[in-house]
Parts: structure tokens; sequence; C-alpha cells
């Protein structure tokens, strides 16, 4: 690993005001505050997958957006390349042509008016890329053949494709500005299986042969198993565990990783019955105090509805895990389910 | 709005419920503009009646066998003929004359072409007020967002043809005893921004709606990502979208247009009687329905209807043929 | 649970679903044959756009027009349901088959309390007096788990999570007791750790009430969890019908084959996964033979030209050329052409 790691994410935090109703602002209620996401820190080094994990709400696709730009940070520092990000004007034109990003729905993250080619194109065109038209269309035409389409489909409509051809429209387009690092929201989310499988496929391709780094935002563990180098659980705006991939695989330290290791249905166990596994994601707007998870965890204990464990290196995990629990760091908890490990 | 991206980590969607499947499939299918276009023969009727007078309206110079505003062309003698097939009708004015010895037809093409220009115009000046405070405030929001909305409220509670007046009063109050006053091209600039500011309102309204969808999509998020300036990607990316709804508001809004100048014609706060519109025309033609003289003011009256019917007919079926793709 | 002798509950023959166009009807299903035994629970899983969705909204009659049942038959209980009128129709939809769809906002009126429906629904369908349908409906949302059934009756259901409205949805499906549940994606809309708890509520209920279920998901982990018997579906049309185990783990149809290896699983990670190239025609696209044939690697001529009925494969039946005695004469015919090709 390079010494400056291409992607670091110091503290990163934004909070959402939740609009009040007329009403209710003048009786001098104040909003109420969505810690979206509330202090998270990584860092990703070149060629490198970090996958963040979890489920509906958990600010995992914030992370992304953030990073991306798309929303000013509350608190925290983004670098790229040791190049701090974080204020809008300190991102460069040179800086925003090495980070792009691919969305969770084909159908929305392309423009339905525009043709293929000028979807493509238009990055090309907004950092300078290509001296003149002419190189523009052959690049467009490489990018295309990179992805697994023609050069002949530029002339087409997004909605002439299928849901697979448009997300490899996406990553065409992503790639089109020579990045370094992409930020995936989901990419697989809205597909098929078998589609999906061609995109994760491409996309691994495409990071041998450009030597990419990636971002990948998901909720499937099988698929970030399949994709990462390193994984980071979040839960309601922080992360609670980052681990090697296949560490965390083999011997999940938090509570939450292990339950939703439990949870995930698998092909090979037929018709096993369900360990009950109990509650919901508490709301963001009002997490619970302490650990946010303890209201599910049942080896909560009186620190842990009180003190707020932070994300420490932990002493089994391998590879530099990190876990934020107090139940780990005592000690309290049993040993990582040994089913799961023994696939690894 | 901005609590909306924390929500927006929703997981697995699933890839498309029968209901959205069979949508998709009948309006790809059959909803094709054309086709409903060609199938529907009251449309087909409107769209050719519009397109006649269009036509009449371009071309009156040459269509007109005579030109109603040249007084020396007129000869008070041939003045209050009846409609050719009646009785001392002449058949060189077919649908009669007027007080003055104009001839009905050929005023009905002058003034058509009038009324046309001044709802075209009025028309393309509230589109182009409505869209782009549409677009500014859904894709800006915050303060600005909340007076231009407020400012179409307001404007919203007062009736078009009141602000009208209200315009066309002060306009000629401000130009009181300047000569302008007298210009009759001067009263149609007053008459287009009296009618066209009473509707941006509706515009603003509907293309800031569209705006905070398409805003909130993500491949708005992609230009953004890669630096693409404000003002280019409302232009480019987010109004090319909004366009819809606005044809459909745009062509309603038309017939509306030539109705509000009609009646302020006829109130008489419109275009002066020199240079008459369909609306001067009905006014001045009312004088005379009881004396007899009914065909001044019923042929000029009918044209209006058939014109202001033919657009709405449009209208509706491009609200129609549009909306199950407006999502 | 009825011993061998379970005969087909819900029996579907042959049923075509089309969409009349100004270009001609567009067929959606081709024929679609299925069936569903007492107590089982069959998965039906597929692609987006492989007909599943339509083929359980075809059953019960809730296709919505212009689509319409164009040829087949659709047999419950020893009666036959296709062509019955709406009225006839909703009788036997909740009172004998419940429903489940994806989004459990769909199925519940935002305007009526939990109890309300429970209870209307339950008088619907059942000979009970409100005291005696107010009870019932108490011991469903405790069956269904929801905590502190009881005093949840008069709440609305925004006021319910994601999680809890599924739950009251299927309790809403059970309230007549009927014999068979359409649960359409009863999970997609749900996060992991409430898919597993919903999954695992469906299981409990059905195999304590001995209902059965058609579980139609494009979720193979859902089915591998949940069925007994699988059908896959490609294109409109059922192509291979199995056990669960022999679907996952041994499939005959290249399709199901392929499909089941693209699943990404946990476990020993592979470079690559494997991959089905290309994606499923689109409706009205299909090719003449077989649907799958222009994204098979066993492909020959006979495929390109002929449509295959279901057949035995190695454990489950599938509709593959491949399993018929023809297979190995084209072989010889056509083994050269395809090398070349």
């Amino acid at each position: 690993m390079a010494d400056t790691p291409l992607l670091q994410v110091e503290d990163l935090a934004v909070h959402f005001r939740l609009p009040l109703p007329v009403a209710e602002r003048a009786m001098g209620r104040k909003p109420k505050v969505l810690k979206a996401v509330d202090g998270v820190s990584f860092a990703i080094g070149k060629g490198v997958t970090l996958s963040v994990v979890g489920e509906s709400g958990c600010g995992k696709s914030t992370v992304a957006r953030l990073i991306a730009g798309l929303y000013r940070p509350t608190r925290g520092r983004v670098a790229i390349d040791g190049h701090d990000v974080t204020a809008a004007r300190d991102r460069t034109r040179a800086i925003r042509r090495r980070l792009t990003m691919i969305f969770q729905d084909p159908q929305a993250s392309l423009n339905p008016r525009w043709r293929v080619r000028d979807i493509i194109a238009e990055p090309i065109r907004a950092f300078g890329i290509a001296g003149d038209a002419r190189e523009t269309s052959r690049q467009v035409d490489g990018l295309l053949e990179q992805v697994g389409l023609a050069g002949a489909d530029g002339e087409k409509y997004p909605h002439e494709f299928s849901g697979g051809q448009r997300q490899r429209i996406s990553i065409a387009r992503a790639l089109a500005s020579k990045p370094d690092l992409i930020l995936c929201d989901e990419p697989t989310s809205a597909l098929d299986v078998s589609v999906q499988a061609q995109i994760l496929n491409l996309m691994r391709d495409l990071q041998d042969e450009l030597g990419l780094t990636y971002l990948f935002i998901s909720h499937d563990l099988a698929v970030v198993h399949h994709m990462s180098d390193r994984i980071a659980v979040m839960y309601l705006g922080r992360f609670v565990e980052v681990a090697e991939a296949a560490a965390l695989f083999a011997s999940p330290q938090h509570p939450y990783t292990r339950l939703l290791l439990e949870t995930i249905p698998d092909l090979g166990m037929t018709k096993r019955d369900r360990e009950a596994v109990a509650g919901e994601v508490p709301s963001p707007i009002d997490p619970p105090g302490g650990c946010a998870f303890h209201p599910r965890c049942p080896h909560a204990d009186e620190r842990c509805r009180t003190e707020r464990p932070d994300l420490r290196p932990s002493q089994s995990g391998a590879g530099g895990g990190a876990v934020a629990c107090h139940a780990v760091e005592e000690g309290r908890l049993p040993p990582a389910p040994a089913g799961e490990a023994a696939d690894g | 709005m901005t609590a909306r991206p924390a929500t927006g980590a929703t997981s697995g969607t699933a890839p498309g419920t029968a209901g959205r499947l069979l949508g998709a499939l009948y309006r790809g299918a059959d909803s094709d503009l054309a086709y409903s276009f060609r199938r529907n023969p009251v449309v087909v009727t409107a769209a050719i009646v519009t397109l006649l007078y269009f036509f009449g309206a371009a071309f009156a110079d040459w269509l007109a066998p005579h030109t109603p505003f040249d007084p020396s062309t007129l000869s008070l003698g041939d003045a209050e003929k009846p409609p050719a097939w009646i009785e001392g009708g002449d058949w060189s004015y077919v649908l009669g004359t007027d007080n003055q010895g104009r001839d009905i037809f050929s005023t009905i093409l002058y003034g058509s072409r009038l009324s046309l220009i001044v709802g075209f115009s009025a028309v393309i000046f509230s589109v182009v007020l409505g869209v782009g405070l549409g677009v500014t405030s859904g894709y800006f929001g915050g303060w600005y967002e909340s007076v231009v909305m407020r400012a179409a409220d307001v404007q919203l509670t007062l009736p078009s043809i009141l602000v009208a007046l209200m315009v066309d009063g002060v306009a000629r109050a401000i130009f009181a005893g300047t000569d302008i006053k007298t210009d009759a091209t001067f009263a149609i600039y007053v008459l287009i921004f009296a009618i066209g500011i009473s509707a941006w309102p509706q515009y603003a309204r509907v293309v800031r709606s569209a705006t905070l969808v398409e805003k909130s999509k993500d491949y708005v998020a992609a230009a953004r990502v890669i630096g693409i300036p404000s003002w280019r990607i409302m232009l480019r990316h987010v109004l090319p979208n909004t366009m819809g709804p606005v044809l459909v508001i745009g062509t309603i809004d038309l017939a509306l247009a030539v109705i509000t100048e009609a009646t302020l014609s006829f109130l008489g706060v419109g275009i002066p009687p020199t240079q008459p519109s369909l609306g001067t025309l009905i006014r001045v033609g009312q004088e005379f329905l009881f004396s007899g003289q009914w065909w001044i003011t019923l042929f000029p009256a009918l044209a209006l209807v058939l014109l202001v019917l033919a657009v709405n007919l449009l209208g509706d079926w491009l609200r129609d043929a549009l909306n199950p793709k407006l999502r | 649970m009825n011993g061998g002798a379970a005969r087909a509950l819900l029996d579907v023959r042959d049923l075509k679903v089309g969409l009349p166009t100004r270009r001609g009807p567009l067929a959606i299903l081709n024929g679609v044959d299925l069936h569903v035994k007492e107590g089982e629970v069959l998965g039906v899983v597929g692609e987006s756009g492989a007909g599943k969705s339509i083929t359980g909204l075809a059953v019960i009659g809730l296709l919505e027009p212009p689509a319409r049942i164009d040829g087949g038959e659709v047999w419950f209980d020893g009666a036959r349901i296709d062509g019955l009128s709406g009225d006839e129709l909703r009788r036997i939809r909740g009172a004998r088959i419940g429903v489940i769809f994806q989004d459990p906002l769909t199925s519940l009126n935002p305007l009526y309390t939990i109890g309300f429906q429970l209870t209307e629904t339950i008088r619907t369908h059942m000979d009970l007096g409100a005291d005696a349908a107010e009870k019932r409906a108490v011991e469903l949302l405790d069956e269904v788990g929801i905590p502190a059934a009881a005093s949840r009756l008069g709440a609305y259901p925004h006021e319910f999570s994601g999680g809890m409205r599924q739950r009251v949805v299927i309790a809403l499906a059970l309230c007549a007791n009927p014999r068979l549940i359409i649960a359409d994606e009863p999970t997609t809309a749900l996060d992991v750790s409430i898919q597993a708890q919903i999954i695992g509520v469906l299981k409990r209920l059905c195999r304590e009430h001995g209902t059965a279920v058609m579980l139609i998901t494009h979720d193979m982990g859902v089915i591998a969890e949940t069925a007994d018997r699988v059908a896959v579906m490609y294109a409109g049309r059922v192509i291979e019908d199995g056990t669960v185990a022999e679907v996952v783990r041994n499939a005959s149809h290249p399709y199901s084959h392929g499909l089941m290896g693209s699943i990404p699983t946990i476990g020993a990670r592979i470079g690559r996964l494997p991959q089905i190239r290309g994606s499923m025609p689109r409706v009205g696209a299909v090719p003449a033979g077989c649907a799958f044939a222009p994204r098979c690697p066993e492909v020959r001529d006979l495929c390109r030209a002929e449509r295959p009925v279901m057949m035995d494969g190695k454990a489950t039946s599938a509709a593959c050329w491949q399993y018929s005695p023809r297979w190995s004469d084209t072989a010889a015919a056509a083994g050269g052409a395809a090398a070349d090709g």
C-alpha cells in the first residue's frame, strides 16, 4: 500500500435538519436532526475495494454521496490522494476527474432525453479530455466496447436498453474521465441475478485492467463478500466493525455483524429454521443512547445503554480489524459462530 | 427536502412489479402520440381548423378580398351590407360589412391574426417567465423558492382579467400625455404583458415540482459529481425533462389568452377599433345587434368560438396523450 | 401433510396471458404449467419480466385490463376458476386464497385501523359476531408476532414499521383460514434482517395451518429457505420444475443451472462468477423455438426450430431438448456446424 491512501476520510458526519410544519415552528419547537452519518473514518489504498454494508437508512449511501461532494459534511474531512477536498472550492477539476460514481437505479441515472453517446461524452467534454469532436467520438466508442456494448449503441436512447445494459452505460460514463476512484452506490441492487453476475464480473475485470479503487456500497453480504478486500459494517450512521473481507466472514466480532451474517438466505441451507432475530432498525432521527444497537443486542448491559463504544482495533480479529463494542472489548462475547467460518 | 438522502439508501428495490410492467408495456405499444392522434377524428378536425386559422392569419394579406384598414378603399355606400346570401347582400362581401363599410370576412382574417399574435406572444412571455422562475426556484430552493412561490400564490388569487385590467390601466396612466398612448402597437404590447403576467404562476408551479422530481434523480447527481455548473444542469438536464406539462398548459393557455384578449378588447381596454382584433369586432358589432345588423358581431364571435374550441380540444388531447408519461 | 396422495390444490394448465395492442396481441405468458399441492410451498422464481407476477395475478383474477387470459385453464380445489365473474372470484380470494403483495402499504388502507380492517375481513368471510371477530383478530396478530396485539388494534398502518406492516398483511391473508396463499415478493421491500423474520413467520404459520403457498420471488435465497418445490420461469413459461434441493444443486435446464451459478454465495471466494451472456428477451421479442436458445451454451439447431415441452431431466423436469431422444440425432446432424459457429 502506498504511503498516502487514495481516499482518506476522518470523522465524517452529516446532520440533516428535518423541516417542521409552520405551526410547530411557530410554537417554538426545535427542528429534529437526522444524523445520517455520524463520525465515520476510513482510508482506501490504491487498487483496493472497500465495501460499506448495512441495512437501509444506515447512512451507507450518504457516505458515498458525501465523498462525491453531493452533500456538504457537517464535520470531518475528506482527502483524495492527500488533497483535502472537504470544501467544495477545493474540488478542483483535476480532483473531480479522478473520482466518479455509479448509481443504483440505472433508470434514473441516465438522462432519458440524451443519446447514450452524449451521456458518455459529457465527462470527456467537461474535463476537456479529448482534443476535438472526432477524438471524443473515438473515445466514446472505445468506452462502449470496453463495457461490452457496440459503438453503434451510442446513437440510441437509454430506454432502448435493458437494465443491465443501462448499468453498463453508467459504468462507461464513470470510466470516461479516466478516474482512479469509483464510488459504487448499490450498483447491482436493481438488477436480476444473472445480470448482476455480468456487471460484477465487468467491474472486477475493469479493476484489474485499470487499477481502479472502489468504494462499494451494498446491502447484499454475498455480493460484498464477492467484491471486497475490506468491509465496513454500518449501523445507524456509524461503523460498528471494519475488517478484511475474509476475516469478517470467518470470525465476525460485532453482534450486529453476526446478526447480518445469520440472516443471509443461503442456497446451501435448504429449509433450515431461522433463529428469530429480534427487533428492527430504530429510527435514525431518535437513535437509542449509548450503543445504538443495544435494544437488539442479546449481550447488552448497563454500560452499552449509556456509553457509546468507539471503534477500537480488535484483539482477535486478524488483519487490522476494528470493532465498536463494549462486549467484545470486555471479552463478554462468545466466540464467533463456527458455521460460517468453516466455509471460508 | 434536505432529509431525503438518508432514506435514499433503500436496499433491494424490486426489479419491477407486475403492474408497472403492464403499464410500461401498454404505454410503449399503444399510446404513441401519432397513433392516438390519428385514431381521434375530433382531434384531427381540431388540428385542421387550428392550422386553417394559422394559415389564414399568416396570409391574410393575400387571402382577404378587401383591405379593411385602408380608409381609402372603404366607402360608406357599402356600409352595413348583410351577408351575401341574404337579400341586399353582395358576393364581394361574403359575410357582409360593418358600419364603416369594412368587409367582415377580411376583418375576421386580420382580426384572427392580431388575436393569435397577442395570444402567442402572451403565452411565450408567461412560459419564459414561469419556466425560468420555476426551474430556478425548484433547483436552488431556500428563501428564493419561498419568495417566488408566495408571489405565485398572490398572483393566483387575482383573476387574470383583473390583473390585465390593472396593468392596462396603470400603463395608460403612466404613458398618458405622451404620444405613445395612441399608438395601436403600444396597446398590443400592453395587452401581451397584461395577459402574460397573469399566467406565469401555473408554469412556475408545474415546472418547480417537476424540477424537484428530476433534481432528485441520479442523472443530475452524476452531472454534479463531475462539476457541471448549475445553470448548465438546469438548462441541459432538468429543463428538457419538465417540458411535457408546459406544452399542455401552453396550448390550453393559448385559447385562454385569445379569450382574455377578446374580453379586454370587448371591454374597450384592448386593441383600438382602428386595428380590430376579434374582440374589438364583437364589441363594435354588438352596438348594431338590436338594430338588425347581427352579422357584424355574430361572425367574429363564431370565429372566436371556433378558434378557442379547436385549440382547447388540441390541448385536452395533448394532456391525455402525454399524461401517462408524466410519471 | 396428508400423505403421499397429495392432489393438486391449484393446477394451472397452459395458461396464456396477452396484451392486445394495435400491433397485434403481445404474449406475456406463453403457456404456463404449474401446480401446487395441498400444504406445499411452491416457489416460483424468475427474473424480472419472466412473467411470475403476472402468473400470480392471472390465477386470482387480478390482471389489470387490457391484459387478459388468452387461453389455458386454472383449477382450484377441483373447480375451474378462470373465467369466473368478478364477484365469484372475490369470494374465493380472501376466503380460500389469501394474497400477500410486495408493498404492505398497498394492501392496507391508510384510513382505517388495523383492527377494523382485520375484523371486517374476518366477518366478510366467516360467520362471526363482532366480539368473536375481534378476538380472532387479536389471535392472528399474536400469531404473526406483533407484540401486545390487543393494544395495537386501534393503530393505523402508518404507525407500524415496514416489517410489522407485512406481518399485519400476513395476518389479513390468513384471516379466513385459506387453503392457499399467493405471496408475490413478500420480502423484497424489506431489509435483510426483517426479511428473515418475515420468511420465518410465513413458514411457521403455513406449516401450522397446513396452508399451501405459491411464493413468487426473484430471490433464490428466499426460495431455498422456504419452498418445497420450485418452478423456474423464463420468458413467460415454466422451464424447470423440481424439488428445491435438486434445482439448486443439480438443475437440468441450462438457464436454471446458469442462474444458480451466477448467485454470489458466502463460502469459497471465486475470481469470477459464472455468468449467462445476454439478457432475457423482451416481451413480444421472444424467439421461435426455445426462448433461451440465443443465450444457451448447449444450443443446437433443434432448439432454434422447435419449442421444447417439459420432459424428465436429471432429477427435475425441464423444458429442454437435451433430455429428448431427438437430442442425439441433432447432435450428429448439427455437431459440425455448431463447432464451426
